[in-house]
This record gives structure tokens, C-alpha cells and sequence, in this order.
């Protein structure tokens, strides 16, 4: 089976456990403001791979991910379930560490026949890293265009599901570093039972060139990389509402 | 006949008692160390006192453009210079290259030229009868060379086909078994080389004289060197008797060397086992404390960081920077299964917290994947903390080279005191690949440099066309280069000869060829583009091809595809098959290396545009680096290209240059990952910890 991906890395280690072979999937129906990989947007783009052609170079250098595996980011990768199940089934059949990296956005609780595709998938996935943009609604969707709400039912999903998850967090000063905010996703996040760890990532500007190159006007235009002095304190606020869920709970 | 030594009280018998061996004596003596690094102590106040001085005297280095000091009268020999310290009272490891630290010592016997530029050039002037001596009485290696040379080889040199020849400097690369010094003491080892030219032949042929001649000369320069020492108040003849002295020792050995040579890699060889030995038995015996110990590292290790030499700018950009190579081997895993890492392998490392991070001395561990996982951590947190660790692969080198070898210069394995090097520079194959196109013409110059071969005369180029014209004239190449460096080590060896450091070597030495080749990732894409792509031809009035169009895509090297990294590996191959067929200078056996380093700069500045893209004077990749920018699937397909180049023909070594910001090795776990779960409930499994080290360990299958 053939998906539409957009490049590889072979050297991943901010991408899940160990050192990564990492698919950065075509398509997203996101457009974050600080999103990185623009090139990664449109679903036309990329190129196409079977998944015996990606486990293959996967396993040319497998010596390398001892300690790793593979992850599937994006773009979305849960856009392309389906490759995604068949490569992971593939992988889990060699013994490779699964990871998908996802925003969960493409989550809708009422289509069934997607629940039972991600039911499937997620048989075959070790971890799951869910990158949640923002706990509050209105500034969600400010930021990506879309509404944050079954993002968050995808968190209590996979929570339902017992699957592990990382969640990852950006800070942008002046847009996600709210003090209130962060206490509020502290919360959300203190209450999942299948919290593994807490990935708290600095904006930086390093994708910016990519929006000349593309002619796609940048949104945070003159916004600073975020000191990662910030992004410790932003942290703080993020584990003080998860202490606080806790500690009601005890 | 069995020698007993004071100093050898306490240790185990071997072979090494009987005869020069000091691998046998390490073996017989070390103890491997499992533990972890808590040991380990911090710098004493002499340290600190010591530490400050070299740092202002550094900064004093730095304002005067670069040298501080330079001798411009008295010859650099290993009896020159009277003692010279920094503190006297509390240096507990002393002695330097002049009468001073930080002063630069003369040494014409490479070069009068390059000596009396390097001067020059750093606002000196060599005394006129230093010059007149050099010029008209006494000859350099460097005018032997020149004596000799042929037009056709001249005319590689200036074309730079064939560059950063060691014609008018020291080659190096050469590494005497210093150790050998403290173990046995000089007077044992005189009597050994006594011994070895009581019996050569009796027969006076060319190899018999100037093997009786050389002994002579080593013998000298052993009883030189027990004068140096004594200048600073140690008799040597005897073997060392502790820890202090044995560091000691060694390290007037090495001295000695670096007073007689300005080479292009002094290296240090293997001695932190070594000297571990000894401080075993001391602090078992309660001699000296850590502390103490570590103060004698950390003084030893200072002296190796302020090893200097006279050298030109030009020089320096060769090489880039003002590099001495004073590397040190570290670790690795002996043959008979045990690792070799002892607390002395922590405490050299730990010289860079203690002093702070330094590229000299070039500590360089043995890694394999079966060190002690708490070395392969602490390893881990020095290179974090500053950046001053070189990795090169035990396990590969350790089936070649045993368990007793060093590294010269970055990557030149050889055993110590058995093997050297003959140091080659390198060949130039992306200009050569110019001139097969260019029927031996240089593509800068338009001078005739290679033999007249037919050119190619299409305006597209055909691979097999191309490939069977380039691999006629690397053969060409391959030729004049060994014949050119044959020379070289002739008249080094006739003009310049390494007296202390083959004193330091068994009498009958393996000789390594050493060659090297200089822009294969470029040669690599330009015959991948002429295979998958269409290369357009574009011709000056002369008809020579001076730029290339590229129509279409092409695979690049440095992405793990087999179909450019085996044109890759093919060149590597055929060009050693090439340097094979040569006769050489004392039956050196041929090797080659893919080093680069950072003289990239230099011999891509110096070759007109190639088939795959590059414009003319544009920097090559360094050594069996992909191109920059060409690489695009990651790092470890980047290295899976490069460790598809064949070893067997390059033993001396490929060396791939790689930078990273720390941030993309991984998370800084205290800051982001991680730290939560200690409050989590791990009971449904989901408990993951990252840790700093993962994909270090090795035990997980």
C-alpha cells in the first residue's frame, strides 16, 4: 500500500523515545500559525512510498534505533490511516517501536467506521504523541483554524483506549504562554490516566524561510524564538494544574 | 637475560622483563575499571594557580597576533634548550619545548624557507647565519626534494592536483613508544639499540648502512635525552619508580621528539592505561592519593596543551588552525576480551574539567560497543559538556592493528613502537576527473599537467565514456603521486630523519604508505549525474570544458542510496588498486585516507566546475563527507553512505566532519521530558522514561 509523504528523517531524536526513523506524512487540515512544515500542508504535495519501501530503509540502518523506532508525524498522519495501520502492523510484526505524532484533529467521535480504522491502528502503535495547541476554544481556533473540541475527546479517547500518550505543548509568547491557560491544560492533562510525560517545546523561527519559498504570507511575522527560560516557566504552570487535579483526586 | 629494576617491584612477570614489549606489560598489569566516575577529584590550588598562568599567558599569545615568542638563532635539537618552567615550585610535571613556555623553538631541518617564513610572517627575523648555514652548508629536506622532483610533478603541485605535500615541513605522524621511556629507563634502551647494530648484517649494502647509520643516530639521541632531562634534575637512565615519575618520564620522551621535530601530527601514542599501572600500585601502596594523582594528570596534560610550533599562515589554513595532533588513545578492548579502560582513562578525561574544554591534546577514545556502560556515559557527559572528544571505532581498527595501536593525526592507526607512517597528504580526484575530460589539461590554468590523452569531445557526457578515461588517468595520477612521495620520504628520512621517535620503535618497523584522496563525494555526484542525469558541456575559446549543465535529478551521495554509494566505493577501490601497482620507498604498504578535514576549503578553490553542479572554486566537501545541502534523509543515512566506502582500502582512516545543534540530539530531559511520571501512577504501564542516554545502551536485544 501507497501514502503520500512528504520526506524522511533518519536521524529523529525529538520524536518519540531513543533515536527515530521519522515520516513526516503530505497533507494537514490545520494551518497553526507557528507550524514549521508548511510544505507539508497541501495533500497534493509529497511523494508516494509503500510501506515495504519505508520499513526497508528502516531496516538498512536498523543498528542505529536500538533504542528507538519508528514515528509517523506530519503533516497528519492520521489523514492516511490506513497506510499508517498497514506500516505499523508491518513494523510491530519485526518488533519496531510504533509512535504516532498527531493533533488529533481529524478525530470525530460520530463517524464510526474511522473509529473502528483508528481502533485498528492503535493496536499497532506503542505511543502516541498528541500535540494539543490550546485548551481554550476561541483562542484554538485563532491559532489553527479549527475548533480544539475533538482534539480534546481524542485525549480521552486514547485515555479510554489505555494507550500511552506524550502531550506536547508550544509556547508562543503573547499566544500560548498564558499563565491561566496553562493551568487549564495542567488540569486537562493531570486528569488522563495514560499521561506518560509532558513535552513542553519553545516556538522558534527556524520554519520561516519555508513560507518565503512557498509564498505563503507568516502569520508571527517578527515574533522572537521563545528564551527557553520561558518555556520552563510556561512548564511550571502546565505541572501545577496537573498537581492540582492530583491532588483533589487524593 | 632477566632484568630486575627497582622500579618494577610489585609488578607480574612476562614477556616484558626479557625484551622491549610494552604491551606485554600492560597486559600482565592493568586492572579494568567498571566503576563510574565519583572517584574522581577536582583541581588542586597548584593546579588553579598553574591553570591561571597559562591562561594569561594565552591571552598575552593572542594580543601579539598569535606568537608570543619566537627563537631566531638557536637550532631546536633535544639538547638546545636549557630548562624552562612556568612555576618551579609547584609544576609537578615539567619542561618545555625552549627555555620558556609559549616560545616558539626554530627547526630549518624540514625547510629553511618555511622556517624563516614562519618567523616572518609572525614579525621576526631568523638570525642571517641560521639562513646562510641552511642554505649553502647544510642541506634541508626540503632542497632534497627539489633536487629530485621531475617537471611532470612539480607540475601536479602547482596545478594542485596533488597538494599539502610534506616537501618543506616535518611530516609526523610518527609516534614513539614514549612509554617505553619510563618502563625500562634510557640506559636499557641504548643497550637494546646497541645490540640491534652489533648485529645487522655484515654485508655493506645500501640498507645495511643507512640501518647502522640511523641506529647511530637513535642511540645519540637517546643519551641526548637523558642530558635533557638532567637539566631539569632527573636522571632517566633507570626505569621510573612510581606514578610521578613515570608520567614524568614519558612525558620527556615526547618532549624530546617535539624539540627535534615540527611534524605535522605529533601524536602522543596509548599511554593513560599505562600509566594507571603505576598509579594502582601507589595508591595501593599509599603512596600518592587521588588527589595527588590527578594533580600529575592534570600538570601533564597542561604541558601537552601548550605544545607549540612555528608555522606559516599558509600552513594554518591548510590545516586550519595552528593544530599540533598531540592525540591520545583511550580505552578500547584488548584482544583477549577484557575492555581497556582504567580510572587512568577518567582521569584523563576528566583533565577537561579540571582545566576546562581544549582541542589539544586530541583525546581520543577507543569506543566499541563493548566498553563499560558507565565509561560509555561518562564519556557521553564530557562531550556534552565540552565538545573535546574525538570517537573513533575499535572495533574495526583492533582486527588490523591489535590491541596496542594509536592514532596519529585524527584517524591513523598504527601499533605503538611497531608500525609509522609515512604521511602522503593527498590526491586531488575531482581534478582528475577534470582532466580525463579534459585530456590531462588543466581546466584553470589551460596548461597540459596530465599526459596528452584523448579529451572528450560531446557536448552530453557518457558515463561509460567518462569512466574509462577517468580510470586511465587516476591510473596516471596514482603513479606520479607514489613516485613524488617516494621522494619525499627519501630525502625526509636522508635530511630530517626522526632519530628519538625510531629510537623509540623496534629496529625492523612496519611502514605505512600513506595516501590520501580529496574530493570523492564531488567526484561521486559528478559521475552520478552523468549516469542518471544529462551533463551539458560548456567550453571556453580554447575548447576546454570549464562548466557543466545539469538537466535533471540525480542521486546523491550521502542518502543511502546504493546507486551513488557504490560509484563511490568503486572510485575509492579503483584508485587503491592504482596506488598498488607502485614500487614504494622502503616497501611501505600502501594505504589511503579520506581526510580532508578542513583543507576542503583549500583544494576546491584550487578546481574549476564539476559535473555535478559545483562551480568552480566552490569548497569540497570534507573528507568522505556528502556535499553540503545534499544529504536530505538525516544523519544516519548521511553515515550509512559514508560507512559504505571500503575500509580495506582505506586504512588510514575516512572521517566524515558532522555538526548538530545540541538541540536536535535530543531533549534536554531535566528541562522538558520526563519529569513527571515520579508523580504519575504507573500501574497501567504507561510509564515511559526517556533518558539522556538512550540509544547508548546496547544491551536491549
Amino acid at each position: 500500500m501507497t501514502g503520500r509523504i512528504h520526506s524522511v528523517e533518519s536521524f529523529g531524536t525529538v520524536d518519540g523515545p531513543g533515536i527515530r526513523y521519522v515520516v513526516f506524512m503530505q497533507g494537514c487540515p490545520l494551518r497553526c500559525m507557528y507550524c514549521h512544515n508548511p510544505d507539508t500542508w497541501n495533500f497534493d504535495g509529497g511523494r508516494e512510498v509503500d510501506t515495504d519501501e519505508i520499513l526497508k530503509e528502516y531496516n538498512k540502518n536498523r543498528e542505529f534505533y536500538t533504542k528507538g523506532g519508528i514515528t509517523v508525524t506530519g503533516g497528519e498522519p492520521l489523514l492516511q490511516v490506513d497506510f499508517v495501520t498497514e506500516l505499523f502492523k508491518k513494523a510491530k510484526q519485526q518488533n519496531i517501536h510504533t509512535c504516532i505524532d498527531t493533533s488529533g484533529a481529524t478525530y470525530n467521535p460520530e463517524n464510526l467506521e474511522y473509529i473502528k480504522k483508528l481502533e485498528k491502528l492503535l493496536a499497532y502503535t506503542d505511543l502516541v504523541m498528541l500535540d494539543i495547541k490550546h485548551i481554550d476554544d476561541k483562542k484554538h481556533r485563532e491559532l489553527t483554524g479549527k475548533s480544539n473540541k475533538n482534539i480534546l475527546q481524542f485525549a480521552k479517547y486514547l485515555e479510554s483506549m489505555k494507550k500511552p500518550v506524550w502531550i506536547r505543548n508550544i509556547i508562543v509568547e503573547g499566544i500560548t504562554d498564558d499563565p491561566e491557560d496553562l493551568i487549564n491544560l495542567g488540569k486537562f492533562i493531570g486528569d488522563l490516566k495514560n499521561l506518560a510525560a509532558l513535552d513542553v517545546l519553545p516556538y522558534h523561527t527556524m520554519g520561516v524561510n519555508k513560507y518565503k519559498e512557498l509564498n505563503i504570507p507568516y502569520r508571527l511575522e517578527g515574533v522572537k524564538a521563545l528564551p527557553i527560560s520561558h518555556a520552563v516557566k510556561a512548564k511550571e504552570y502546565i505541572l501545577k494544574g496537573i498537581y492540582q487535579v492530583k491532588n483533589t483526586k487524593k | 637475560m632477566n632484568y630486575n629494576y627497582e622500579g618494577w617491584q610489585g609488578f607480574e612477570n612476562g614477556t616484558w622483563k626479557k625484551e622491549i614489549n610494552v604491551r606485554s606489560f600492560i597486559k600482565h598489569n592493568y586492572t579494568p575499571y567498571d566503576g563510574d566516575e565519583s572517584f574522581l577529584v577536582g583541581p588542586t590550588k597548584d593546579t588553579i594557580t598553574l591553570w591561571n598562568q597559562v591562561l594569561e599567558l594565552t591571552k598575552q599569545e593572542r594580543e601579539a597576533g598569535g606568537v608570543l615568542d619566537m627563537d631566531t638563532k638557536v637550532i631546536s635539537t633535544i639538547t638546545s634548550h636549557g630548562p624552562g618552567y612556568l612555576n618551579k615550585d609547584i609544576e609537578k610535571i615539567v619542561g618545555f619545548q625552549t627555555e620558556k613556555p609559549f616560545k616558539r623553538a626554530l627547526m630549518p631541518y624540514g625547510g629553511i624557507r618555511m622556517a624563516e617564513k614562519a618567523c616572518k610572517d609572525n614579525g621576526y627575523e631568523i638570525d642571517p647565519e641560521v639562513k646562510e648555514f641552511f642554505t649553502i652548508h647544510r642541506k634541508t629536506h626540503n632542497a632534497g626534494v627539489f633536487d629530485a622532483y621531475t617537471p611532470e610533478m612539480r607540475a601536479c603541485r602547482s596545478s594542485h592536483i596533488i597538494t599539502g605535500l610534506p616537501d618543506a615541513y616535518g611530516r609526523g605522524r610518527i609516534i614513539g613508544d614514549y612509554r617505553r621511556v619510563a618502563l625500562y629507563g634510557i640506559d636499557r634502551l641504548i643497550e637494546d639499540k646497541m645490540e640491534q647494530k652489533a648485529t645487522t648484517r655484515s654485508a655493506m649494502f645500501y640498507e645495511v648502512i643507512r640501518d647502522r647509520e640511523e641506529l647511530s643516530e637513535q642511540i645519540r639521541a637517546l643519551e641526548d635525552l637523558k642530558k635533557m632531562a638532567a637539566s631539569y634534575g632527573f636522571d632517566i637512565s633507570l626505569p621510573a619508580k612510581d606514578t610521578k615519575e613515570a608520567i614524568q618520564w614519558l612525558y620527556f620522551g615526547y618532549l624530546g621528539a617535539v624539540k627535534e621535530q615540527n611534524g605535522a601530527a605529533m601524536s602522543l601514542g596509548r599511554t593513560s592505561t599505562f600509566i594507571d599501572i603505576y598509579a594502582q600500585r601507589d595508591l595501593e601502596k599509599g603512596i600518592y592519593t587521588e588527589s595527588e594523582i590527578q594533580e600529575m594528570v592534570d600538570h601533564f596534560i597542561m604541558k601537552l596543551r601548550l605544545i607549540k610550533f612555528a608555522r606559516t599562515p599558509e600552513y594554518n589554513a591548510l590545516f586550519s588552525g595552528d593544530p599540533q595532533w598531540v592525540t591520545e588513545s583511550i580505552g578500547g578492548i584488548g584482544t583477549d576480551g577484557r575492555h581497556m579502560v582504567t580510572k587512568m582513562s577518567y582521569r584523563y578525561l576528566h583533565t577537561l574539567e579540571n582545566l576546562g574544554a581544549a582541542p589539544e591534546p586530541n583525546l581520543t577514545v577507543l569506543w566499541s560497543v563493548n566498553l563499560p556502560e558507565n565509561f560509555k556515559r561518562f564519556c557521553a557527559k564530557i562531550s556534552i559538556e565540552t565538545s573535546s572528544v574525538q570517537y573513533e571505532n575499535d572495533d574495526l581498527m583492533r582486527t588490523t592493528h591489535g590491541d596496542d595501536y594509536a592514532i596519529a593525526c585524527c584517524v591513523s592507526s598504527m601499533r605503538v613502537g611497531k608500525e609509522m607512517q609515512f604521511f602522503g597528504a593527498r590526491a586531488n580526484l575531482a581534478k582528475c576527473l577534470l582532466y580525463a575530460i579534459n585530456g590531462g589539461v588543466d581546466e584553470i590554468s589551460g596548461k597540459q599537467v596530465a599526459p596528452e590523452y584523448r579529451p572528450i569531445t560531446s557536448e552530453y557526457l557518457d558515463y561509460d565514456e567518462v569512466m574509462k578515461k577517468y580510470d586511465e588517468m587516476m591510473k596516471w595520477l596514482a603513479n606520479v603521486y607514489v613516485n613524488t612521495l617516494n621522494i619525499i620520504h627519501y630525502m625526509h628520512d636522508k635530511y630530517c630523519y626522526e632519530k628519538l621517535q625510531m629510537a623509540l620503535h623496534d629496529k625492523d618497523v612496519t611502514r605505512w604508505f600513506a595516501t590520501g584522496i580529496a574530493g570523492l563525494s564531488v567526484v561521486a555526484d559528478s559521475l552520478s549525474a552523468i549516469k542518471y542525469a544529462k551533463v551539458k558541456t560548456i567550453r571556453n575559446e580554447q575548447g576546454i570544458v570549464v562548466d557543466y549543465e545539469v538537466e535533471g535529478d540525480f542521486p546523491k551521495y550521502g542518502n543511502d542510496d546504493d546507486r551513488v554509494d557504490s560509484i563511490a566505493y568503486e572510485i575509492v577501490h579503483k584508485f587503491m588498486e592504482h596506488i598498488r601497482k607502485n614500487r614504494t620507498y622502503r616497501n611501505g604498504i600502501p594505504t589511503t585516507s579520506i581526510l580532508t578535514i578542513t583543507s576542503n576549503v583549500v583544494y576546491g578553490k584550487n578546481t574549476g566546475a564539476t559535473p555535478d553542479g559545483r562551480k568552480m572554486g566552490e569548497a569540497f566537501a570534507p573528507g568522505a563527507n556528502p556535499m553540503h545541502r545534499r544529504d536530505t534523509h538525516g544523519a544516519v543515512a548521511s553515515l550509512a553512505s559514508v560507512a559504505k566506502l571500503p575500509f580495506k582500502d582505506a586504512q588510514d582512516g575516512i572521517s566524515n566532519t558532522f555538526s548538530i545543534i545540541p538541540a536536535a540530539l535530543g531533549k534536554d530531559d531535566e528541562i522538558f521530558v520526563g519529569d513527571i511520571e515520579v508523580d504519575l501512577d504507573c500501574s497501567n504501564g504507561a510509564c515511559m522514561s526517556p533518558t539522556l542516554f538512550e540509544g547508548l545502551d546496547t544491551d536491549k536485544e
